[in-house]
C-alpha cells in the first residue's frame, strides 16, 4: 500500500464549554486525496471538531495542523487563505446578493477579473443554477441554497474541502445530485464531510470516523462500521 | 480593477446635479445659496453614512465625530496656514487618521454591531465635552483660538495656492456641489469595485466572507476610513458655509439627524440619503419660521413614520415600485401576446 501524504492533522485536539469536553483529546490524520466522513450522534462532537479545523472555534488544547502549517487559533480567512474551502452546517450565504455574484466574490478572491467572470460561469453550470443566476439567494429554495454555498467553496478551487451537513434538508434527488458533485470534487481535492444521513454516507464513503462523546471511537469502512456491535449501539441503534 | 458597467443611473443623476449647479445661483436667492452650500456639507457627511452603513453594514452612530473633526481640522489649518489649499487635504486626512486608530480597536478587537454604534456614538460626545470645555486663551493650536462653545472662525475658500483670492459665496457653492457630485459618483464606483462588493458581501454574511479567505477587519477598517475621510470633507465645507465651528457638529441631535437622513432616503442607495438631507433640511428650515409645531418633534414623527410605514426608505421603495410596475406591464404584453397567438397555434 502507498503512503500518501498527511495534508490534515489533529493533535491531542480538546474544545471544553466551560466543564462540557465536546471535543477530548481527539488524534486524527488525513491522507492526500482521500473522502472522509465525520458521523456520530447528536452531540458527538464531530461539528465542534469540525469548527476548530476551519478556525470558528479555538480549541482549548492541542494543535491542528495543514500541510505540516500549524493552524491552531488562526483566524479563518487565514485558513481559507491556504487554499481550504469550507461549508458550514447552517448555510451560509450572502442573502440579498445574487447567486453570480455570489460565486463571483469567492472566484474573484483568487482570480483576475477576466477569470473570475469565466469560473463564475462555469461554476454555474456545474451546479445547475443558471435558472436562478440573477436571483437574490435569500429568495432561493433551501437545496438550492446549499448548492449556491457549495458553488462558493468550488469557485475557490480549494485543495482542502471541508463540509459540514451539506445533504442536510435536501430532497432525494438533490441529496444524490449533492454525492455525485462531492465525488467530483473528490478529484481533484481532499474532503472531510460531516453528515447525519447515513444513505448519503453510503453513496460517497470509503473511510468513515466515528465521533463519540468527544473523542473517536473508530475509524473503518461504513460497512466495518455498520457490523459493529459498540457502534450498533451507540449511533445506529437509533435507527433500529 | 474591472471598469464597472452600470455606472449609467450614476452618470444620470451626477448630470442632474451639475444642472442644478448650474441653474440655482440663476433662480434662488443670494442667501438660499449661502446657506446651501452648510446643506452641501451635510448632504456629504450623509452618503458618507449611506457607504459605511447602507453598504459596508458598519452603524457608525456618531459619523459626527469625523465630520466635526474634519471641519475644526480644517478651520485650525486655515487659520494657521492663512488659506485653504492645504487645509482641506489635512481636514481630510485628519479625519481618515482618527478613523484609523478608532476602527482598528474596533474591528481587530471583533466588537459587535451595537457596541460599535455605541462606541462611536461616545467618541462623538467626547468630541463634543471636549471642544466645549476649550474657552479662554489657554485653548490654541497656532494661531487658532478653539474658542469652547463659541467655536472657531474657519476662514473661507479661496482659489487653489493664493490666500488673497477669496472665493464668492455663489463659487464657495459651485465648489461644494462639485465636491459633492464627485464625491457620490466615486462611491457609486467604489461599492461596485471588488473592494465595494466584497464589503457589501461582509455586510450580508461576515462569517461566509471570512470563510471565502477575506480578512474582514481590513475591509472594514478599509471602508470606515474612507467613509470618515467623506465626512471630514462635509465637514469642510459645512464649517466654510456656516463661517464657522462649533462643538455643535459633535451634539447628540447632529449624530441623530444624520441617521434619520439614511433611514429616510433608504439604506443600500447613495442618492437617497443625499436628496433626503436636503428635503429635511427644507422642512426643519421651513418649521423654524413658524412657532406652533416644535422641529425637533416634527423630525421625530418623521422618523417614526419611515421605520414604521417606510422601512426602506423612499429610494429603495420607489424603485420597487418601478420594478413591481414594469413587472406587470411585462406580465400583461406576455398574455396579450399568448391570446394573440392562439388562434393561428389552434388551425
Amino acid at each position: 500500500m502507498k503512503q500518501a501524504e498527511t495534508v490534515l492533522e489533529a493533535r491531542n485536539l480538546s474544545m471544553h464549554f466551560g466543564g462540557v469536553r465536546a471535543v477530548d483529546g481527539v488524534d486524527f490524520t488525513l491522507s492526500e486525496n482521500e473522502l472522509r466522513c465525520l458521523i456520530g450522534p447528536n452531540g458527538a462532537g464531530k461539528s465542534t471538531f469540525f469548527k476548530c479545523l476551519t478556525g470558528q472555534l479555538r480549541p482549548t488544547a492541542g494543535e491542528v495542523l495543514i500541510r505540516d502549517v500549524n493552524v491552531t487559533g488562526r483566524e479563518p480567512h487565514e485558513i481559507g487563505a491556504l487554499g481550504v474551502g469550507i461549508k458550514t452546517q447552517v448555510p451560509n450565504v450572502f442573502e440579498g446578493l445574487t447567486t453570480e455574484e455570489n460565486i463571483w466574490i469567492s472566484a474573484r478572491r483568487w482570480h483576475r477579473p477576466a477569470r473570475a467572470r469565466t469560473l463564475t460561469a462555469e461554476t454555474v453550470e456545474r451546479l445547475r443554477l443558471g435558472d436562478v443566476r440573477s436571483d437574490p439567494v435569500g429568495q432561493l429554495a433551501h437545496g438550492q441554497r446549499q448548492w449556491v454555498e457549495l458553488g462558493m467553496v468550488v469557485a475557490a478551487e480549494p485543495w482542502l474541502v471541508l463540509l459540514d451537513e451539506p445533504a442536510a434538508g435536501m430532497t432525494h434527488e438533490e441529496t444524490v445530485r449533492t454525492a455525485e458533485l462531492i465525488q467530483e470534487i473528490n478529484s481533484t481535492a481532499t474532503l472531510i464531510v460531516v453528515e447525519h444521513d447515513m444513505q448519503f454516507i453510503r453513496m460517497i464513503s470509503r473511510k468513515v470516523t466515528l465521533f463519540h462523546e468527544g473523542g473517536i471511537l473508530m475509524e473503518d469502512t461504513m460497512e466495518a462500521i455498520s457490523a459493529d456491535a459498540r457502534a450498533r449501539q451507540i449511533y445506529l441503534g437509533h435507527r433500529a | 480593477m474591472r471598469l464597472p458597467r452600470d455606472l449609467r443611473g450614476t452618470l444620470v443623476i451626477a448630470a442632474l446635479g451639475s444642472g442644478f449647479m448650474l441653474v440655482a445661483p440663476e433662480v434662488l436667492a443670494f442667501f438660499t445659496i449661502i446657506t446651501l452650500s452648510q446643506v452641501i456639507g451635510l448632504a456629504i457627511l450623509a452618503l458618507s453614512l449611506a457607504l459605511v452603513w447602507g453598504f459596508g453594514g458598519i452603524l457608525c452612530f456618531g459619523q459626527t465625530a469625523f465630520f466635526g473633526l474634519g471641519a475644526y481640522a480644517y478651520a485650525v489649518a486655515a487659520t494657521n496656514i492663512g488659506g485653504s489649499t492645504g487645509a482641506i487635504p489635512i481636514a481630510i486626512l485628519v479625519a481618515a487618521a482618527f478613523a484609523a486608530v478608532l476602527g482598528y480597536f474596533i474591528f481587530y478587537g471583533r466588537v459587535s454591531d451595537v457596541y460599535l454604534a455605541i462606541i462611536t456614538l461616545t467618541v462623538a460626545l467626547i468630541l463634543y465635552s471636549l471642544t466645549r470645555r476649550t474657552s479662554g486663551p489657554e485653548y490654541k493650536i497656532g494661531n487658532a483660538l478653539l474658542g469652547g462653545f463659541n467655536g472657531t472662525t474657519a476662514p473661507p475658500l479661496n482659489i487653489p495656492g493664493d490666500p488673497q483670492a477669496v472665493l464668492f459665496p455663489e463659487h464657495t457653492f459651485y465648489v461644494a456641489m462639485i465636491a459633492l457630485i464627485a464625491a457620490y459618483v466615486f462611491c457609486s464606483w467604489l461599492v461596485r469595485t471588488h473592494f465595494g462588493r466584497v464589503c457589501i458581501a461582509i455586510r450580508e454574511n461576515e462569517t461566509r466572507a471570512e470563510l471565502l479567505a477575506y480578512d474582514i477587519r481590513l475591509y472594514k477598517l478599509g471602508i470606515f476610513m474612507i467613509g470618515a475621510a467623506l465626512a471630514g470633507l462635509g465637514g469642510v465645507f459645512f464649517s466654510v458655509g456656516v463661517s464657522r465651528v462649533t462643538p455643535d457638529v459633535f451634539s447628540l441631535s447632529q449624530a441623530a439627524v444624520a441617521i434619520i437622513w439614511v433611514i429616510v432616503g433608504g439604506r443600500g442607495t447613495l442618492i437617497g440619503p443625499v436628496l433626503a438631507t436636503f428635503a429635511l433640511h427644507y422642512l426643519t428650515a421651513s418649521l423654524g419660521t413658524q412657532s406652533i409645531l416644535n422641529t425637533n418633534l416634527v423630525l421625530g414623527i418623521v422618523l417614526i413614520i419611515f421605520v414604521l410605514l417606510v422601512p426602506k426608505g423612499v429610494v429603495p421603495t420607489l424603485a420597487d415600485l418601478v420594478e413591481l410596475r414594469r413587472q406587470r406591464r411585462i406580465a400583461r404584453l406576455r398574455e396579450r401576446w399568448l391570446r394573440a397567438r392562439r388562434p393561428h397555434t389552434g388551425r
